[in-house]
């Protein structure tokens, strides 16, 4: 077993580092401060490539591995929480599921214009009784002719407002499984402007508020029958799949935002002086910069594992869990001692770190909370 | 139309400058950059890439691990990389490494060389030059803008407070300034591919027409006394005194220590 990195890999995080600090790191507070989507930091991002690192190069894409991937959101979170979830969103929610359950027509219509990041991608599977409980979907879609006629609102969507093409998720029907009736849940691609798609109101956040996160509305939106991605029924089984990739994406923006938290938190101690001297010299703040280190550099190896996992094998569900549960659980530790260790400081939006444990919050819930990993955690012990 | 870009990896002053007893730069012990003036060659490199479909080469010498700046370049978009590394070729100055490199380049097709001003770790700016010295072609420094026009290439040199605009006939030798141009970043897929490409590698054979007394530390009529790293200067001190009083003092000062 060896932990050192390929060539490869060395070279795209430097590249991703470089990238966040002269690109996404001067906007980061602006960003925070102004909830303003920021499209010039994604278009630069489209231009290099950043928006289709996992997608093949056939379809528009870089030819990368999820670890590259999975690198570039870490870099970019280090400074940006908001930055990591669009890149994130886009690549695990919209391209993946596209490239993996697309026909080779919608590969060549969307995904090659998703991973040129000519067009940004969403995902709409919430609503606003069916989060943890994806089977209470309300929304449908009714074949009417050759399109399918979809009713019903999404909640949460990010890059809501501002992406172009959204995979959505409809009640298609009723079937029986086991003795019970359930409900027959399908996949779309919809585009902006389709008749009927409009945007409700924008969620105010607590972290992450650069980050476009709106209501999607459908009301008699009409789809072409093409556009159903999969087959009729799929829906649930293309959702999860997506959301066991899309937990990597998640996990890695934790580690990112933990990260970076770690970084400006040994900065910090070094240079702020109390009692004569500086608090990293104080055995309290080395045992906490301890700690945090040591949980950071432990989410990072399940992160990449997870990342190597979805290269290497079919299902990766469990290690996706894993890497999301502790990289989210230690981007809330981390943030929340490093704002301690920042003190007053640390409780103002001066400091990154304020920021940073606000960002960090979310990562415990979205694309399953911690309370959802537990359960695939557990369901696969138990099976 | 085929580019030649000589470029060298330096040390990142960042990481701290470190000696060999002989006075020369331990390079292997360094942190390494892209030299900022040579990544603007290749970016105008690459522009004409993008523009007239110039096919793109990037020359180096150095340690085996100077392969490494070559395909950061081929990640950014060159075509080829050529590494020039041999054990003789070591603690060459700018006559040696110009030697050097021009052997290396009458092996290759090139209508337009570029290099960058000067490396900063050497800051001579006379590599460039000797390169189109040797090779007899003409050479154009400073370029802080260029264009293709038919077989000649037009580049504004920078002048002091104003530019010159020269028009050369190619095959010919531009030395960049880091003002030319915002190099472009590497991309993840030009990264994948680049760690797959083979890079060539040449050693003192596969040169041409290069003697053996004008390579290497032996080829160099530079010999370095000795190098060291910046010294911190003591506190100094201050005074506060009004203009004359002040000549006065400094006077004084300096007549004290037999200066004037």
């Amino acid at each position: 077993m060896d932990f050192t990195l390929r060539k490869e890999h060395e070279m795209a995080r430097a590249l991703f580092k470089e990238f966040a600090e002269k690109e996404v790191k001067p906007l980061a507070q602006e960003v925070d401060e102004t909830e303003v989507f920021p499209r010039g930091t994604v278009e630069k991002m489209a231009k290099n490539g950043f928006l289709g690192i996992p997608v093949p190069k056939e379809y528009g894409g870089q030819g990368c591995d999820p670890l590259t991937y999975v690198m570039c959101v870490e870099e970019l979170s280090k400074v940006c929480g908001t930055t990591g979830v669009i890149v994130s969103a886009h690549t695990s929610l919209c391209c993946d599921p596209i490239m993996t359950f697309g026909t080779e027509e919608q590969k060549q219509k969307y995904l090659v214009l998703l991973a040129k990041g000519e067009k940004l991608g969403a995902f709409g599977l919430t609503e606003p009784g069916a989060g943890t409980d994806a089977q209470g979907q309300q929304t449908k879609a009714v074949l009417d002719g050759n399109e399918y006629v979809i009713n019903g609102s999404k909640i949460f969507i990010t890059n809501g407002k501002e992406a172009d093409v959204y995979v959505i998720f409809a009640v298609t029907g009723m079937i029986e499984k086991r003795g019970r009736m359930m409900k027959e849940i399908s996949a779309f691609i919809v585009e902006k402007g389709m008749p009927g798609f409009s945007f409700g109101t924008k969620e105010k956040k607590m972290g992450i508020r650069g980050s476009s996160t709106y209501e999607l509305i459908f009301t008699d939106c009409r789809v072409p029958q093409e556009n159903m991605l999969g087959k009729p029924g799929q829906g649930f089984k293309i959702a999860m799949h997506t959301l066991d990739g899309g937990r990597i994406g998640i996990a890695a923006q934790a580690l990112g935002i933990a990260e970076g938290a770690l970084d400006r938190t040994i900065a910090y101690t070094k240079e702020r002086k109390q009692f004569g001297k500086s608090i990293a010299a104080q055995q309290n703040t080395q045992f906490q910069l301890a700690d945090m280190a040591t949980k950071v550099q432990a989410a990072q190896l399940l992160v990449y594992k997870a990342a190597m996992a979805k290269a290497n094998q079919k299902e990766y569900g469990f290690e996706a869990a894993q890497a999301k549960l502790y990289a989210a659980e230690t981007a809330m530790e981390v943030t929340t001692k490093a704002v301690q260790l920042h003190g007053g400081y640390g409780y103002t939006r001066e400091y990154d770190v304020e920021r940073m444990m606000r960002d960090a919050k979310i990562t415990e819930i979205y694309e399953g909370t911690s309370e959802v990993q537990k359960m695939v955690i557990s369901a696969a012990l138990l099976k | 139309m085929k580019v030649v870009v000589c470029i060298k990896q330096v040390p990142d002053t960042k990481g701290g400058v470190k000696f060999n007893p002989d006075g020369t730069l331990d390079r292997a012990a360094m942190m390494t950059i892209m030299n900022p003036d040579d990544k603007a060659g290749l970016e105008a490199a690459l522009r004409l890439k993008d523009q007239y479909g110039a096919e793109v080469t990037v020359l180096t010498m150095g340690l085996p691990k100077a392969e490494d700046v070559l395909r950061e370049a081929m990640a950014m978009g060159a075509d080829k990389g050529v590494l020039v590394t041999d054990r003789v070729l070591g603690g060459a100055d700018t006559w040696a490494t110009s030697q050097t490199l021009a052997g290396a380049l009458r092996n290759m097709e090139y209508d337009l060389i570029i290099t960058g001003r000067q490396a900063i770790d050497g800051d001579t700016a006379q590599v460039g030059p000797q390169i189109s010295e040797h090779l007899d072609i003409p050479v154009i420094s400073y370029a802080q803008n260029l264009k293709i026009e038919g077989d000649s290439v037009i580049v504004e040199r920078q002048f002091d407070d104003r530019y010159h605009v020269l028009k050369a006939k190619m095959p010919c030798l531009i030395t960049a300034l880091a003002e030319l141009n915002e190099p472009r970043y590497m991309t993840p897929g030009g990264i994948f591919d680049a760690c797959k490409a083979e890079i060539t590698v040449w050693g003192r054979a596969d040169l041409k027409d290069v003697e053996d007394s004008n390579l290497g530390l032996k080829g160099s009529p530079t010999q370095i006394a000795k190098a060291s790293d910046k010294v911190r200067k003591g506190a100094g001190e201050k005074v506060n005194l009004d203009p004359a009083e002040s000549v006065d003092y400094i006077v004084g000062k300096l007549k004290e220590k037999h200066v004037i």
